[in-house]
């Protein structure tokens, strides 16, 4: 049972060894990266090639960690109780399970993907140190311990909005999905659209890496943005001369709204742009 | 079976525990890098290595533990563009260092000394805290280099395999050791939460539903509330500048801590003493800024304001008229301080300079008494004692 990427996902030597331990020593594997690096992509195609189920718990800035695994609706039972119900007498009819509850009861061990752990309080990885290092936890409610059947897969991305806890960090694997080198890109462009034209990619991947390397952008353009807009490119049939031009009329790259998301970014392209205008008029 | 890497790691402050330590051998036990050296580097990263941060520092060390791990590639050197190293060696060699080592042996023996000079800047550089410090008098500065690094980049353009991966060094860019520690200022700050209910009545209000039920004689009726919401607003106003680029570091970790920890934070900066003007951007500070007046009838007085400063200047610049270094301000900084602080009800001074120089400071204690002796320290008691202030 060993990762070693997909058909459709270019996974580096590091990042396979990352994977691979975590799966072998049964550890949780924390992803950290640019957005857009595909750190949630990795669980769904880790799910993919090992053949596994792959149960998802998106966290929000709200979610605690009781929910991961179970609450006990008080309120349904409320209800039942007033209709004389005789679902009310069993207590367990009214615990619903986590995501984590559903994982460890899997047949088959399943890739439990956090995704974003670091937008809940900072609390959160703490309470949750037990229950991934046991796999198993206690329900006051029936008084039964859940136990994991087959220690599931856990992938946990982090985008870095906190820090994380020591103790946490001590149980986990740690990979940084580093921004993709140019050779590295290529391969992902060539997985994700086996048609496209070289020249054209060649074209765009200039200019990508050239608004990567504009000073001062508030979110640089990532893999999953570049993909988007050779997708427009693509669809709109624009020529790999339009792109390779250099035009000072025309330096602000077409459809760059799928790489610029913020308008002060293109704000400060669009003056860039014109400075560089302005120094070729001289 | 790695002690030498374990322990060096610690040295180099890569925190690093018998857990993890355990886990890299049980993975070694389990065969995970199949006997291969850059898997076993892959492997041992993933294991010891739990922040982006650290990955510089955990190559280097990999680098100096395991040197000569790995045949060198034969002839790579050759390629390296001579003109580049003729410059580093001017760079990095005085004249007469040169001529020694010409009437030694030659070009042969100036590469020698430059990778040893090269090595030594490297640990000089590893040793300090920051990148920013040492920065100015390096003519490489926060690049870095080392001729390894030359000879690599030649290298991976042919082809991947047999680069030592570690002497890339390719997380230089994350290690910065200032974030280090901020979970505990944002331990401290979380004292400043305030949590209130707001917004749309959407979570069930449990205690008040059985209440109300009870009451209506055993039928049910739900009672909905808003959700908890931390509602503290900071204003906080940063000097910068002069007197203030010593504490650049604390100053970094404190931003960078409640930047994530409050929803509701606005910063301005201002130079040495408040007056009729703050700018939001550093860089146009003398373009664009906002009229200190401005910011008093933006925010309520239920915005916390928190000033960050070493309040270190000369008297004069907080007393008198046309007293601030850097323009005529009509009226003092006196002035400008007290009319915040009648606005804004909950306020303290954080203040770099370690509590026990202060009283060595006139300016500072004037700032002191101004803010009614609610200055704190930088220190994580400081903190907490600053924001059980605000909390009052």
């Amino acid at each position: 049972m060993k990762f070693e990427g997909t058909d459709s996902y270019v996974a580096t030597d590091d990042l396979m060894i990352a994977v691979n331990a975590s799966i072998t020593l049964q550890r949780p594997l924390l992803i950290k990266g640019e957005p857009g690096t595909g750190k949630t992509v990795l669980a769904h195609e880790v799910a993919k090639a090992l053949d596994r189920p792959l149960i998802e718990w998106h966290i929000k800035s709200t979610t605690k960690a009781a929910q991961g695994l179970y609450e006990y609706d008080a309120v349904s039972r409320l209800r039942d109780s007033q209709l004389g119900d005789e679902k009310v007498k069993d207590i367990s009819n009214y615990i619903v399970r986590g995501k984590l509850w559903d994982a460890f009861t899997q047949d088959l061990s399943p890739v439990l993907l956090i995704d974003e752990v670091d937008k809940a309080d900072i609390e959160f990885p703490n309470d949750l140190l037990l229950e991934l290092d046991r796999m198993q936890f206690f329900v006051y409610e029936t008084q039964e311990t859940v136990i994991a059947q087959n220690r599931p897969i856990v992938m946990i991305t982090s985008n870095n909005e906190k820090e994380l806890p020591d103790a946490f960090l001590r149980r986990c694997f740690f990979h940084y999905i580093r921004f993709p080198e140019r050779d590295t890109m290529q391969e992902i462009i060539d997985v994700h659209y086996p048609d496209i034209q070289k020249s054209l990619v060649r074209e765009a991947l200039n200019i990508f890496y050239e608004v990567r390397d504009v000073p001062g952008l508030k979110k640089k353009p990532s893999t999953s943005e570049l993909l988007d807009w050779l997708k427009l490119l693509m669809s709109d049939d624009i020529s790999p001369d339009i792109l390779r031009t250099k035009d000072p009329k025309k330096l602000i790259p077409p459809l760059h709204g799928a790489l610029l998301k913020n308008e002060q970014d293109v704000h400060l392209f669009e003056r860039l742009a014109f400075l560089a205008r302005r120094e070729q008029g001289n | 079976m790695f002690f030498d890497l374990f322990y060096e790691l610690k040295a180099a402050k890569v925190p690093v525990s018998l857990k993890e330590y355990l886990t890299l051998l049980e993975a070694m036990s389990h065969n995970v890098a199949e006997y291969s050296v850059d898997n076993f580097y892959y492997l041992s990263r993933s294991c010891l290595v739990k922040d982006e941060r650290n990955l510089d520092k955990f190559d280097r060390v990999f680098g100096s533990v395991f040197k000569g791990l790995e045949q060198p590639e034969e002839g790579t050197v050759a390629e390296i563009p001579e003109e580049w190293l003729r410059k580093l060696t001017e760079l990095h060699l005085t004249d007469e260092e040169k001529a020694n080592i010409e009437a030694l042996g030659g070009w042969e023996k100036i590469m020698e000394e430059l990778k040893k000079r090269l090595e030594e800047q490297e640990k000089r550089h590893q040793g300090g805290s920051k990148w920013i410090g040492t920065g100015g008098t390096s003519p490489f500065g926060a690049q870095g280099y080392n001729p390894e690094g030359i000879r690599i980049g030649q290298e991976k353009s042919r082809h991947r395999r047999a680069v030592k991966v570690w002497d890339k060094r390719e997380y230089r860019n994350f290690d910065d050791s200032v974030v280090l520690g901020t979970r505990n200022i944002k331990v401290a700050l979380r004292r400043l939460r305030q949590f209130a209910r707001d917004g749309a009545p959407d979570e069930l209000d449990l205690d008040d539903t059985i209440r109300s039920t009870a009451r209506n004689g055993g039928w049910i009726d739900i009672k909905m509330r808003p959700e908890r919401r931390n509602t503290v607003k900071v204003l906080l106003l940063l000097d910068v500048g002069g007197s203030m680029d010593d504490h650049i570091r604390t100053m970094e970790e404190l931003f960078s801590a409640t930047r994530t920890e409050f929803k509701n934070l606005e910063s301005y900066y201002f130079h040495n003493c408040m007056y009729e003007k703050v700018w939001k951007d550093n860089r146009r500070r003398h373009t664009e800024h906002i009229p200190t007046s401005q910011l008093i009838n933006t925010y309520g007085p239920d915005w916390k304001l928190i000033f960050v400063g070493d309040a270190t200047m000369s008297p004069y610049e907080i007393v008198y008229p046309g007293g601030s270094v850097e323009h005529w301000n009509e009226e003092a900084g006196q002035v400008w301080m007290e009319r915040m602080l009648d606005h804004f009800k909950h306020s303290c001074w954080i203040n770099p300079v370690p509590e026990r120089h202060w009283e060595y400071t006139p300016s500072l204690q004037m700032v002191q008494q101004i803010m009614g002796h609610r200055m704190f320290g930088l220190t994580l008691d400081g903190l907490d004692r600053g924001m059980r202030s605000l909390a009052r």
